[in-house]
C-alpha cells in the first residue's frame, strides 16, 4: 500500500512552526514511517506535486506571492492545514494591518533608512493591502493553533490526520 | 429570615435563598457558566452576555448573573444553541481589537484565551477589521494598551466601587466605544488615579498592565495593590 502524501509551505512566518515541527525529533522518524514527505521547506524539491493528501501551512497570506503560493497548493491538496497562529488568525504579520502599506513602506524604506532609501520593486514581492488568515483566501480543512503549535499537537495531529481521523486539539490556545 | 427557593439547574433540584443570582447558585453548585464582565465583588452590568441561559417559560435568554432566582425556576444553563452563541460572543470580543497573544503581556495568564481554549475556538469564523486603536503609556506605573481591550469596564467598576476615585470612564458607542480616564484626560495626568493599581488587578485581558512587563516575564503584575501607594509615596523609580 503506498503512504499518504505530506508537504509543508511557508508563508508570512518565522518559520518557528517549520521548528516546532523539526522539535518533533526522533517522531520524525514515526512521521517518515507514516507518510512520504513529498514537499517543504525542510527538503530538497523545488515543484509542490500534482497532488498532495496534506499540506501545512505556516504563515499568513501577506503578498502576492503567498497568494500565489495558497491559490497553487489548495488546488494540489486534499487536506489543507492552518499551522500556527500567523496561519490561523494573521497573528504578528497582521500588526500592519491597521498602519496600511504605503505608511508601512515609507516608514520602513524611506522615512528611517539614511543611505539611498527608496521602496523597493523588484524580486521583493508586492505586499496585499492586508496580511489575512489563510482560511479568509482558500477554504482551510484543520486548524491547528499556537505560537507555535507545539512538537506534541503537531505529531498528534498528524498521526490522527494520517490515520484518516479528525485530530484532537483540545487543549490547543492561541499564543501557546 | 432568608426565604429558601427550590428551582432547577440543568434538571437537578437546587436550593437557593431570596436575593441569590442564578450564576450565585450555579456556582455553589459546581455548575460552571462562563462569564467575562461579572466578578465576585463589583456590581454587575449584564454587558458581556456569555453568561446567558434559558429559563423555561421565557422566549428570551436571560443573563444569570443579574438574574435572581425565582421559586420553581427551570433553568438550562448549556446547550447547543448557547454554547454557539457564547462562541460568536468570544470571537467578536477577539476580533473588534487587536489581539496578538503571542506577543501580549498577558499571553497565558488571560482570562480572554481561557473562554476561547473552554469553548474549543481554534480560528475565528467571522472577517477581522484590525483596526487602528492607540496605547496610553503617560502613566508612570501602569500603561493601557486598547488594541487588547474587551469593554468588560471591570476597571470603571473596581475603581469606582472599591477605590472610589472614579478615574475610568467610557466614552463613545459601538465599534468606537473606549474606556478613558477623567473624561478623556491622559492617564498620567489624572488628578483622580490614586494609582492604586486595583484597575490592572481584574483587568482579565493584557488590556491594562504594569509597565515594564515584558511577554517573557509572562504577567502583566505581579504585586499586590497596596505596594503601589507605598512606592509612590516613597517616590520611588518605576522599573
Ligand atoms: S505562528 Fe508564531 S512561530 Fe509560527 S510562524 Fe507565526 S510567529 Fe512564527
Ligand atoms: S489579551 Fe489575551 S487574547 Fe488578547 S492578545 Fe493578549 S493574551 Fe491574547
Ligand atoms: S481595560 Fe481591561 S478591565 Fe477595563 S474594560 Fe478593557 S478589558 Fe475590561
Ligand atoms: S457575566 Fe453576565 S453578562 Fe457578562
Amino acid at each position: 500500500m503506498t503512504k499518504p502524501t505530506l508537504a509543508t509551505i511557508w508563508l508570512d512566518g518565522c518559520s518557528g512552526c517549520h521548528m516546532s515541527f523539526l522539535d518533533m525529533d526522533e517522531r520524525l522518524f514515526d512521521i517518515a514511517e507514516r507518510a512520504d514527505i513529498v514537499y517543504s521547506p525542510l527538503i530538497d524539491v523545488k515543484a509542490y506535486p500534482e497532488h498532495v493528501d496534506f499540506c501545512l501551512v505556516e504563515g499568513a497570506v501577506s503578498s502576492e506571492d503567498d497568494l500565489r503560493k495558497i491559490l497553487h497548493v489548495r488546488q494540489r491538496t486534499g487536506t489543507l492545514i492552518s499551522f500556527g497562529d500567523c496561519a490561523v488568525t494573521a497573528n504578528v504579520p497582521a500588526m500592519r494591518n491597521p498602519i496600511g502599506v504605503q505608511p508601512l513602506l515609507d516608514r520602513a524604506y524611506i522615512e528611517n533608512v539614511t543611505i539611498n532609501p527608496g521602496i523597493p520593486v523588484s524580486v521583493v514581492p508586492k505586499l496585499l493591502a492586508m496580511a489575512r488568515p489563510v482560511h479568509r483566501v482558500v477554504k482551510v480543512d484543520v486548524y491547528l493553533p499556537g505560537c507555535p503549535p507545539s512538537a506534541d499537537l503537531i505529531y498528534q495531529s498528524l498521526v490522527d490526520l494520517l490515520a484518516g481521523r479528525t485530530p484532537d486539539t483540545h487543549g490547543a490556545r492561541f499564543g501557546r | 429570615m432568608t426565604t429558601v427557593h427550590t428551582l432547577r439547574i440543568d434538571g437537578a433540584d437546587v436550593a437557593a435563598s431570596d436575593g441569590q443570582s442564578i450564576l450565585a447558585v450555579a456556582t455553589e453548585n459546581g455548575i460552571d457558566i462562563p462569564t467575562m464582565c461579572h466578578l465576585d465583588g463589583l456590581s454587575d452590568t449584564a454587558s458581556c452576555r456569555l453568561c446567558l441561559v434559558e429559563v423555561a417559560g421565557s422566549n428570551k435568554l436571560t443573563p444569570a448573573c443579574t438574574t435572581l432566582v425565582t421559586e420553581g425556576m427551570d433553568i438550562t444553563t448549556t446547550s447547543e444553541q448557547l454554547t454557539e452563541y457564547r462562541r460568536t460572543i468570544t470571537e467578536m470580543l477577539f476580533l473588534e481589537r487587536n489581539h496578538i497573544c503571542a506577543i501580549c503581556v498577558a499571553n497565558n495568564h488571560c482570562e480572554l484565551q481561557d473562554l476561547a481554549e473552554k469553548l474549543q475556538i481554534d480560528h475565528f469564523e467571522l472577517p477581522v477589521i484590525n483596526p487602528s486603536v492607540g496605547i496610553d503609556a503617560s502613566h508612570p506605573l501602569f500603561a493601557i494598551d486598547h488594541n487588547r481591550c474587551i469593554m468588560c469596564q471591570r476597571c470603571v467598576r473596581v475603581c469606582a466601587e472599591i477605590e472610589g476615585a472614579f478615574t475610568w470612564g467610557v466614552m463613545g458607542s459601538g465599534i468606537a466605544e473606549r474606556v478613558v480616564t477623567d473624561m478623556g484626560t491622559p492617564w498620567g495626568e489624572s488628578p483622580t488615579c490614586t494609582s492604586c493599581g486595583k484597575c490592572v488587578q481584574v483587568c482579565p485581558t493584557g488590556a491594562l498592565f504594569e509597565n515594564g512587563r515584558s511577554i517573557a516575564e509572562g504577567s502583566k503584575a505581579q504585586r499586590p495593590f497596596l505596594p503601589f501607594l507605598k512606592r509612590l509615596g516613597e517616590g520611588l523609580e518605576q522599573t
